[in-house]
This record gives C-alpha cells, structure tokens and sequence, in this order.
C-alpha cells in the first residue's frame, strides 16, 4: 500500500476514515467481526495439536486494495497462466509435444508422483483439467507481480473470501456506500456454471453437479458445505455415491439419482479404490471407468497435480511461450532446482538468505526460511539437501508487498500480505474480483499460510 | 435429498428425544426413592429404570447387581458406555447435527451445539454439585429448545424425516415407561389402589409431563384404566401411542405425495393405526397390559426399520 514513504491514492479514503475513527470504536469493531465469524462456525483445523482441533482463522479489518486498471493486467496474466497450464494437462496426457520439443524434461513429468498413467489418452471434456486455479502471488513494486505457485488440484480459501466480504459488509456498510468495490459474490454461481459447461457428452438434459468431500473430519470441511449450499448442489461424500453400469449415482431418499459433472476435494488416490489406493474409503469403487467411458466429468481432472508441481513450476513462463505463443505477463520468481549441481550448490553456500521448500508440499509444512533461522536449523536442513537434492527447490525471499493491519496495541503496522485469486476455466474463463489475501500477523515473518499463524484480510477491487 | 443427510436428521432428532425420556425416566426413580421400599417384588426401583431404559446388561456388567442409585445416575446420564445414557443421546444428536449443518436452520444448531458445550462444561464441575432434579431439567429444557428451533425448519422432506425421528422414538418411551410402572413396579395385584399405587401413577403422569392434563381430562382418581386411555388411546396427549402414531402417518403421507411412492413403511402403519384408533381400553386390558405394550413396542421398531429401509439406506 506503500509508495516510498507516501501512502497510494487507492487507500487513501480507507485511511482517512481509520484517523477519523475513535480506537474504542476501531477495537470494538474488532470484537464484534470475531464474534460474527465465531457465530458463523469459520473454523479450519490445524493437525497434529490434540484435542481442541477446531480454531478460528484471524480475520483483520483493514482491507487489501487494488484498482480496476491494476486488476486488469493481473487478470490478463492469471488467465494466460490457467489456460497455458490446462494445455501443459492435456499435452502430456496425450502426445507431449513439449517434452519432444525439449523445452520440459521428461523425467520431470512422466517420474512425477502427481502424474498418473491411468489417465493417459482420455479426453476431458472441453480439455480442461483444472477446473479452478488458484495462483498465488506477491507483488513487489506497483508494477511486479511474482507467481510464487500455481494450485491446479483444489484451491481451498474461496470460502475465506466470500465471508470475509460479507463480515466487511456488515460491519463498515458507509465504506462500500461511499467506494465503488466490485462485487464478488457471483462467484459459487460461476463456479456453478463453469462445472455444467464440462457436462460429459453422454449427458443428456440438465446437468447434475455434487461437491464430494471426505467429510466432516476434514480440515476444509466448512468451505465444501459452504460452497455446496451456495452452488445449491448436494455435498456428498464417497458412500453416497455409486456406480452402476456405465454411470454415477447418489443415493437420495427418492432412489438413486445420477450425477454428471463431480467436484471433487479428495485427492487423486482416494478417488476409486479400483483404480488408485485400494485402501480408500472416501472414493467411490468403479468410477474411473465411468470417467473413461464419458459417463462423468470429474473437476479437477485426476492427474492435474502434475501441473502444479514446485519442480514444474519453474517451467511455466515457457509453456506460455510454446502453446499460446504470448509473453508471459506474470514472472516467476527465481527458482534454485536443489537437484541441479550447480543449483545445489549456490542454494548450499546461500542457504541463510533464501527460502527452500519440498517440492511435494503444501501449507508452509517442511520448508525453511533462511533469514528467520538459526544456524542449527539451516545445518541440519542442508543435511536433508543432501539426502534428497531433488526433493527440494529454493527461492530468494523477495522484498514482500506489505498492509497496514491492525495490531493489538499498536494501531496500524505495516505486516507482509500475498494473495491468491481465483481463475475458473470451463467452456469460458473468468477470474473472481477478488481474492484471498493472506497476510503473516507476525511482524516481519513472511509465511502466511493459516497453518503457521498467518490471518486473512478482505480484498477490494476499487471501479474505475 | 441424500440418503445420508435424511439419516442424519432422523437421528439427531430421535437422540435428543432419547436423552429427555433418559431425564423422565431419572426423574420418576427419584422420587419413588423418596418413598418408603415397596418391599418385595422386583429388586428395587433403580433396577427397574434401567431395564426400561433397555440397558441393564450393560449396567450389570459394569456395575453388578446392586444397582445403587448413584450408579445409576452415572450410567444413565454421564457414562459414555452406555449408548442412551444423556451424554451419549446429546453427542451423538450433535454430531449427527455436524454432518448436515446447512440442512439445519441456525437456531438448531445453536440449540445442539449449545447442549454440547454446556454439558462439557457440566462434566467438569464436582459431581456434588450436580444435583438429579437440576440435571434433569436440565436436559428436558435441551430438547424442548431443539424442539422449538426445529418449528422454524423449512418444512420440506428433511422436516418430516426430523419428526419421524422425534415421534418413533418418543411412543417407543411412551410405552417403555408405561410398561415399567404397570408390570415392573407394582409386584402384587393385591396392591393396586393403594397409596404407593396412586403415588407411583402420579409419579409417572409427572415425568410425562401430564400430570395437570390427566386431570383436566379425566377428572378425578387414578385406575389403571383411564391411564392406559390416556397414554395410548387419547389423540389428544401428544405423549399419547396414538397421537404420535397420528404424526407419523402424516408425515409418512407428506413423504408419500412428495415422492410420489409408498413404502412397506406406509402399509405397515396403516395396519397400526387402524388398530389403535379402533381399540377401545377393554381391548388392551383383555390382552394384557403388558402384552399389549411389548407388541406394540416390536411393531414400531419394525415401522423405524421399515422406514431406514425405504428411505434412509438409499435404495437401489
């Protein structure tokens, strides 16, 4: 929000109307917005922390802004990125030109974990693969944005962002009164549209969607029941779903019901027992032979994971090149391959001013920050470098965009903020005004993600 | 709607009735406690509550066989062994509330989750301080809330499968209860119209929340007559076999138009009610109390299978 010392024109009103405000009125603002998500139930769980599993996500008041002019070249580059990664699927399921061509290397496609033979050949229908994409990124400068990763397989945080704009609305309705702020809440309604226009061909008449959830257990159990009753779908979990010759079908008190089009949030392993892990309970035995046979569309398509990849990543700007023939709108952040020799070895002797992450995981689990740690922690992480070189990339730690955010005590502080948008691909592709914006309440840490004790703030596209 | 949010529903709601017939049934033990032992015949109040409640297998083999009141109270309210004991009942309505939270209005979930959470909190206080008769009302107040939130439901499918679970189970302890203190309690024949025998009725019509309706319909003293009458053939007492057997056929029959099907449910209750609506009290006493109430009891857990099999499995 910063512009050198000057605040940017976008944020000033937000600001006056913070100085305007008595800090009783502001801290009491504060309660009443925990309040409201505690009565709503937003709660996500944090594994491995015993009996109270159930917490609620720290939720700041002031807002992320950006204008319609700056939105614009962002969308430009986040759809150009969705459509470039859904070619990269369906290329490598089928004749993977790219890997002919020597631009990706093979073995970092088809040795991949996420990349599954048992899709090989099969056409989804409109060759989409990622339904929804969520990309996160950081912004750097007023005109740099950095993708720090793609999410191909299934975003979470949409939730997130459609709460915490209804909060926001309840709470400062004499903000959205006097700033022009784009709505965001036809999201579940396009997510709703997106998955009936990749109906499989072998349905007939309006198609029936389900969001499949492993259930209540899970730790994004609140977002699918949320999504499922804004999309007004059944949310279903693997038992209410089977398969019967050359279809899906839910149980209903009414007799089964066929389903077409299945918005899955389990993994690709769980989703047919037949097929993957015989060992799942959450999927519905026969039901990649559904898929095969074009009896349903699954969203997203098994074996995405391979596109969002932290190795594969690093080959994204080049996939824009060679299916769209475009320059490549956002950058990538600069990328140490741990599995490289003289990668390795510059990540080895800088390990204390960079940020190494596994290239298989997710939520801020396992990664190192190097300016944050000590030199036990950077030691002992090398040796795990060492053991695994191709397990691991690494990245400088980039100069983070950062947001005024409210501070117990402090007033306003200035704390690191990314954000993640979301893209849907269907027949079209659009991308939701608006986004989840994580910001890391810690001063001065730079991990945001929930599970390390970072928060989410609203984000505000301002109309031109 | 899925099969699985219907079960849902049907079990939350049958579990919190559970738990308030569970504080009834408390409730009329402690206070034939208060009177002087009845003497011979079946081994003691206590003993003769959990085998209405159905658990006394289960009790034995935890307790033995001196069923002291205090183990009593644990076991029907706070032992989580017992699965009909109260804290039981109110976590697994809650839990089955968890599963389909957007199929219920906020109210209702408020109303579980606040049973829950106070319950916790009840848990954690000395057991001195959780005296019967609060703890008892306690848990009727629990269900009348639920009861009340679920008034504001949308009443679609889902509230009918809400109620079927509710009135199932609430004639199911209708007729437990009933049975208790008509086979179970009195020992002799010798002693009905006595005073323990009138205590015992009044104790009963209390916990059933009927004691001022009993004499607002019935005028007067208590035979086993008017109270069988009034238990299962008054349409009017909504604790009455006859009334909730009413609620179920509407219900049913809401499903039925809905759906456009009738299920081996539908045929079975009809049988049902058309005796229960035709029987006059001579009927039931010329069969046997207790005889009565035991087929009635098999009957209707037949009528919840019948129901689980048409609509809550998921038929194929």
């Amino acid at each position: 929000m910063y512009d050198g010392n000057d605040v940017r024109p976008a944020y000033r009103q937000l600001v006056d109307w913070v100085g305007s405000t008595s800090p009783e009125t502001l801290a009491r603002k504060k309660e009443e917005a925990e309040a409201l998500f505690r009565r709503i139930g937003i709660t996500f769980a944090v594994y491995g922390e015993g009996a109270d599993t159930e917490r609620l996500i720290p939720f700041d008041m002031m807002p992320r802004i950006f204008t319609e002019a700056e939105w614009r070249k962002l969308e430009r580059g986040v759809k150009q990125r969705a459509r470039a990664l859904n070619a990269f699927l369906y290329d490598v399921y089928h004749r993977a030109e790219i890997v002919r061509a020597g631009v990706v290397p093979a073995d970092l496609v088809f040795r991949n974990e996420a990349y599954e033979p048992a899709v090989v050949g099969i056409d989804p229908p409109g060759r989409v693969y990622s339904h929804i994409v969520g990309i996160d990124l950081v912004r750097t400068g007023p005109e740099d944005f950095f993708v720090l990763e793609d999410n191909c397989r299934t975003p979470s945080g949409v939730s997130y962002m459609l709460e915490n704009r209804e909060i926001m609305m309840r709470m400062f309705p004499e903000l959205f009164r006097s700033s022009r702020i784009l709505p965001v809440d036809d999201y579940p309604q396009r997510l709703r549209r997106t998955l009936a226009s990749v109906a499989p061909p072998k349905c007939d008449g309006e198609p029936v969607a389900v969001l499949l959830s492993p259930g209540a257990f899970n730790s994004a159990y609140y977002e699918h029941s949320f999504l499922a009753d804004q999309m007004g779908i059944e949310l279903v979990e693997g038992q209410d779903l089977f398969v019967q010759g050359d279809f899906v079908y839910m149980r209903t008190t009414e007799g089964p019901r066929r389903v077409d089009v299945i918005y899955r949030r389990i993994d690709d392993g769980f989703l047919d027992p037949l097929c993957f892990r015989p060992d799942s309970m959450l999927g519905v035995p026969g039901l990649m032979n559904v898929y095969r046979s074009g009896g349903v569309t699954i969203c997203s398509a098994p074996g995405a994971g391979v596109a969002d990849d932290k190795a594969v990543y690093i080959y994204v700007p080049e996939m824009i090149r060679f299916y769209l023939g475009e320059t490549p709108i956002l950058k990538n952040v600069q990328t140490w391959k741990c599995g490289d020799p003289s990668d390795r070895k510059y990540v080895l002797e800088n390990l204390k001013h960079l940020v190494v992450k596994e290239v298989h995981g997710s939520g801020g689990y396992g990664m190192l920050v190097g300016p944050k740690s000590t030199q036990e922690q950077i030691a002992a992480y090398a040796e795990r470098i060492k053991a695994d070189p191709g397990d691991f990339i690494a990245q400088p730690t980039l100069a983070l965009s950062a947001c005024p955010t409210f501070e117990d005590g402090e007033g306003l502080a200035p704390r690191h903020v990314d954000l993640r948008p979301f893209c849907l691909v269907g027949q079209e592709v659009h991308l939701c005004h608006g986004g989840l914006t994580r910001v890391a309440l810690k001063e001065g840490s730079l991990v945001v993600n929930s599970s390390q004790g970072g928060g989410v703030k609203d984000t505000w596209i301002l109309a031109d | 709607m899925l099969s699985r949010t219907a079960e849902n529903l049907y079990w939350l709601a049958r579990y919190m009735e559970r738990a308030d017939t569970m504080a009834r049934l408390l409730e009329v033990g402690y206070r034939m406690a208060l009177m002087p032992s009845a003497g011979e015949g079946y081994r003691n109040e206590w003993a003769s509550l959990v085998a209405a409640a159905g658990s006394s297998v289960g009790f034995e083999a935890k307790f033995g066989e001196g069923f002291r009141q205090r183990d009593v109270e644990t076991w029907l309210i706070f032992d989580r062994e017992n699965p009909s004991s109260v804290v039981s009942c109110i976590e697994t309505a809650r839990q089955n509330g968890r599963a389909v939270r957007t199929a219920l209005t906020s109210e209702m979930w408020d109303a579980l989750n606040g049973a829950y959470l106070e319950l916790r909190e009840i848990e954690r206080r000395p057991r001195s301080e959780a005296l019967l008769p609060q703890l008892c009302d306690w848990t009727k107040r629990q269900a009348a809330l639920l009861r009340g939130a679920t008034e504001g439901h949308l009443q679609n499918d889902g509230f009918d499968f809400l109620n079927l679970g509710s009135y199932l189970e609430r004639s199911d302890n209708t007729a437990r209860l009933l049975d208790v203190k008509y086979y179970v309690l009195l020992p002799t024949t010798s002693m009905v119209g006595g005073a323990v025998d009138t205590y015992q009725w009044s104790t009963l019509l209390r916990a059933l929340s009927a004691h001022r309706a009993f004499h607002w319909s019935y005028h007067g003293e208590y035979t086993p007559r008017k109270i069988a009458h009034f238990l299962i053939l008054n349409r009017s007492f909504p604790r009455s076999l006859l009334h909730c057997q009413e609620r179920i056929a509407t219900h049913l029959a809401r499903l039925a138009s809905a759906y456009r099907s009738r299920t081996a449910a539908h045929d079975r209750l009809q049988v049902m009610l058309g005796e229960l609506a035709e029987a006059q009290v001579e009927d039931v006493i010329d069969e046997g109390l207790h005889e009565f109430l035991s087929r009635f009891i098999q009957q209707n857990a037949a009528l919840g299978q019948d129901v689980a099999d048409g609509y809550l499995f998921g038929v194929q």
